[in-house]
């Protein structure tokens, strides 16, 4: 017999297709990658993995003017930069604003959720651009950088998980102690965030590894991130279906791999965030 | 004994190091909470504040990159209204907008619910409807570029299935705008279906139990209480759709394959984004650029008002 609340059969069809649509474009792109293109413009389209892998691969690499490689270096690095900061500022911000008395801190942190209504990237290019022709940075990783350390999301979040996941109980047990604020948060913050903060990493890092357009303005062709690597290669190899498709699938590997190993802390972190939220 | 002769000493030092403690801790109590939310706004001054109010200063002028700067005051703004290819662009960001937000709210609020029964294999079936989220932006828009390929697509090949002819997709507005609408609700359905749920599952048990001892069906049950319990969530949801929705430019510039921000040969599909980087960095006029980022940010603020007050009527009206 069946409760309220059990997945009845239409419930089960929306489920399986939901999934099936989520998954195919996934899917398609790495039966693509092991393709080669006269088989990919064959109709209908072919729906299982081939054994061109290998080559789409070396065929990728040896594109000079895509800078395949360099481009994936260089979103690691700005990658885990970004991450490893913007966790960083986060946890400080989060922890004052939401275990320790200051003057203006509810003001300060207003105007932290105000700021996440603007969408600087798109208001602050010009003087962004600007910004960086004057410094001289221009082509370099720091321009693409810096801009990004600025996440309006990771404090709000991480105040919100400070305030849910440390009792005030705790904090003052180690002011007793007579641990300072450096101390508490080292030892008691810290330890009890750290769900909370793989969480916003993975977000960060995805994020960041997306990123397109400020690249796109102020990195040069030849030493790009990965995104505006595969947009050099849809430009100069639009019709070398199955390159391009190897292209994307390789940079999205590496998202692929966090989601698979962390699903459950993934799925668990976003949901416990929403209800913060 | 060698104990009995520290004492005195030890004792001493004590009271100096406590005299300095209370100070540090003063110094501690007071500062340190202005140190530890300083690196955030330090940033925030250099990477928001700065471009916000140098956009605005850059916008009055007729700012040209490393070359002449004249003051126009309100000139491109005026220059602005008057043209047609920005309200073209106005127009595509808000119907490829509606496009993808409307859709995807609808179908992340029932995928949510059904995701909130019982049922096997919870986590994998979550897992792959966020599986979208996970790929990439410019990943995404190449592979539905070519599903909506014209001669070699998927979808045309699909439609071909019923004796439809060949689309071209990107020739057309109407074309354009459903074949970027469905990247981005691809890309976020899933997302925003988790986001549901989570909050579905914080509302209390014993309403659905009395609205069925009532005689309330499933159905009811969702519109009358599902719903209206998750106000706050789906205004959260929609707000940053709304944020993301009116700054969409990957999806269209990958669309394009020519990066020339030009949004296909007539502008069918070129965003206000787009419009705003072709000024300054294709036509080099940044002061018009500054201008159009600027009139952006009062669409933004003026789609949350509207989704507020869209948002607020949810579940308020009887």
């Amino acid at each position: 017999m069946s409760r309220p609340g059990d997945a009845g059969p239409l419930t089960r069809a929306t489920l399986a297709l939901a999934v099936v649509v989520s998954a195919f474009p996934v899917y398609y792109m790495f039966v693509m990658a092991t393709r080669t293109n006269e088989e990919a413009i064959d109709v209908p389209p072919p729906l299982l993995p081939g054994g061109h892998l290998g080559e789409n691969v070396a065929r990728l690499l040896s594109t000079e003017d895509a800078h395949f490689l360099t481009g994936l270096v260089n979103s690691a690095v700005v990658s885990v930069t970004v991450t490893v900061s913007v966790v960083l500022i986060s946890t400080l911000a989060g922890f004052a604003f939401a275990k320790l008395r200051f003057r203006g801190g509810r003001v300060l942190l207003g105007l932290v959720l105000v700021t996440m209504m603007v969408p600087l990237q798109q208001m602050g290019v010009v003087p962004l651009y600007e910004l960086m022709v004057a410094l001289g940075w221009t082509g370099q990783l720091r321009a693409v950088i810096l801009p990004f350390l600025v996440n309006g999301f990771g404090v709000f979040m991480m105040t919100q998980y400070v305030s849910q996941a440390v009792p005030d109980e705790l904090v003052e047990a180690a002011r007793v102690d007579g641990a300072s604020t450096v101390g508490v948060y080292a030892r008691v913050i810290l330890p009890a965030l750290r769900p909370g903060m793989a969480v916003l990493a993975l977000l960060v890092f995805m994020q960041t590894w997306n990123e397109f357009m400020w690249p796109l303005i102020v990195l040069d062709p030849d030493n790009p991130v990965v995104q505006t690597s595969i947009a050099a290669l849809n430009q100069a190899h639009g019709t070398d279906y199955v390159m391009l498709f190897t292209g994307t699938a390789v940079s999205v590997l590496p998202l692929f791999v966090v989601f698979v190993v962390f699903g459950r802390q993934i799925v668990g972190g976003l949901m416990e965030g929403a209800v913060k939220a | 004994m060698t104990l009995h002769a520290e004492t005195p000493a030890k004792t001493g030092s004590r009271a100096v190091r406590r005299r300095d403690g209370a100070l540090f801790t003063r110094f501690d109590l007071l500062v340190t909470p202005y140190l530890f939310v300083s690196p955030y706004f330090v940033l925030f001054v250099l990477f928001g504040v700065f471009p916000l109010g140098y956009t605005l200063w850059v916008s009055l002028h007729d700012w040209e990159l490393a070359g002449s700067r004249t003051f126009v005051g309100a000139g491109n703004y005026l220059s602005l209204v008057a043209d047609e290819a920005f309200w073209n662009a106005v127009v595509n960001t808000l119907g490829m907008f509606v496009l993808s937000t409307v859709p995807q709210l609808v179908l992340a609020l029932l995928l949510a619910n059904a995701l909130n029964k019982r049922i096997r294999g919870r986590l994998a079936l979550r897992m792959g409807v966020l599986l979208p989220l996970v790929t990439s932006v410019v990943a995404v828009a190449v592979v539905f570029t070519q599903l909506y390929g014209r001669d070699y697509g998927m979808v045309n090949w699909f439609l071909g299935l019923f004796g439809a002819d060949a689309v071209n997709w990107q020739n057309e507005k109407w074309s354009a705008w459903i074949a970027i609408s469905t990247m981005v609700d691809w890309r976020w359905t899933g997302y925003n279906a988790i986001i549901l749920l989570a909050a579905m599952q914080t509302i209390p048990r014993d309403l659905y139990e009395a609205a069925a001892l009532d005689g309330a069906s499933a159905r009811r049950q969702f519109w009358r209480i599902t719903v209206p319990m998750l106000r706050p969530t789906i205004v959260f949801v929609v707000f940053v759709s709304t944020i993301g929705g009116l700054t969409l430019f990957t999806e269209p510039v990958m669309f394009d394959g020519n990066p020339t921000m030009s949004g296909g040969a007539t502008g069918q599909y070129q965003t206000v984004a787009m419009f705003v980087v072709k000024e300054a960095f294709r036509d080099f006029d940044l002061g018009y650029a500054a201008a159009a980022a600027w009139l952006l940010f009062v669409l933004i603020l003026l789609g949350t008002l509207v989704n507020h007050l869209l948002t607020r009527r949810i579940g308020g009206a009887r």
